[in-house]
């Protein structure tokens, strides 16, 4: 698994070539942050073609949003749509000859979890108070030394799963990529390039929906 | 029967022949102008290592594909019996599909980090 060619590269920072992930979040976040300076220029009602595509996709992820936790839910927009769209592009652009994807790495990957992991418990903790416990606790006192340690380990299980099925998919992909290019150069990676998009959008959605899901777990009553 | 028998039986004499070849591997000690670790001769840590990573991923992506292919039966039998929820029943079938996919995942890092990050050749010294 040696280092790949990459585009960053040719910028001959001392010590840029080590942390590949933090340059190109840089590069998606400079990405993203010109597409919304884009979109939203010369606003009116009736969009332009950049604001009409941005609009989709927000009202698109607005839906959603409202489907699985209610109107309620929009309150965490921001933290969703950003990593909605932040893991999407950070998953394609590994497709891209001479990109490097940073949720290759389990570091980015791993930094996401535990930001949804951390919001989960904070917005237990503010919406029901210290009765938050009562929902490690399970229905009747007694059965409490059985049910909190295995809710604990289900809590603590969360943030790794999230993490490592990204980080798990994507470098995956890479490598059977670079793997085929000693096999069939020209050919054969263009299938897998094709899986490689599919399961880009594949995992963005899967770790919004569990990151919805594990929210509006903490914010539901305890059963 | 008999030829199941004879499957189970002909797969557990090749575990048993690989086992007592990766006994009969000899570690010897260092020779003249040993510079890496196979030099050195420490070759039942890297048949060890090597095979523990194959079967990792081979016996793991047996019970993904089981688990998927009952996933897409069952969505494939909704859609058939209800043809207008043909989007919902195909959006919770991915939902499914990765989830069970990601112990496949799993057993994939495992294999992962035996062939490129293996955490015991610090014990060699290395």
């Amino acid at each position: 698994m040696e280092h790949p060619y990459l585009l960053l590269d040719l910028i001959k920072v001392p010590g840029f070539e080590h942390y590949p992930h933090v340059t190109y979040t840089w590069v998606i976040m400079i990405l993203l942050g010109l597409l919304a300076y884009l979109s939203m220029r010369k606003a009116s009602v009736v969009p332009n073609p950049i604001q009409n595509v941005v609009e989709m996709v927000l009202v698109a992820l607005n839906n959603l949003i409202k489907d699985t936790m209610g109107e309620k839910g929009t309150v965490f927009m921001p933290l969703l749509v950003t990593e909605a769209l932040f893991i999407f592009t950070a998953n394609l652009v590994g497709v891209i000859p001479g990109f490097h994807s940073p949720t290759a790495d389990l570091n980015t990957t791993a930094a996401m979890a535990v930001v949804v992991f951390v919001t989960t418990h904070v917005v237990g903790v503010k919406i029901h108070g210290f009765k938050y416990i009562k929902q490690f606790l399970g229905p009747v006192w007694w059965l409490i030394p059985l049910m909190l340690p295995i809710e604990i380990i289900s809590h603590l299980s969360r943030p790794l799963s999230l993490s490592v099925r990204l980080f798990g998919n994507i470098r995956g992909e890479d490598l059977v990529l670079f793997i085929l290019l000693f096999l069939a150069p020209y050919f054969l990676p263009l299938p897998i390039m094709f899986l490689m998009i599919l399961t880009s959008a594949l995992q963005t959605f899967v770790f919004l929906l569990l990151t919805m899901l594990y929210i509006s777990g903490a914010m539901e009553e305890a059963h | 029967m008999v030829k199941k028998t004879l499957v189970v039986l002909c797969v557990i004499a090749a575990l048993c022949a690989f086992g007592v070849g990766l006994a009969m591997a000899q570690d010897h000690g260092e020779e003249e102008g040993a510079t890496t670790l196979l030099d050195k001769g420490y070759v039942t840590f890297f048949v060890a290592s090597v095979l523990a990573a194959g079967l990792s991923i081979g016996i793991g992506a047996h019970g993904t594909g089981i688990g998927m292919g009952n996933a897409i039966k069952g969505a494939v039998e909704g859609v058939s019996r209800n043809p207008d929820t043909y989007g919902r029943i195909l959006t919770t079938m991915m939902i499914g599909l990765a989830m069970i996919e990601s112990l496949a995942i799993y057993a994939l890092i495992v294999s992962l980090i035996l062939l490129f990050a293996n955490p015991f050749l610090g014990i060699f010294g290395v």
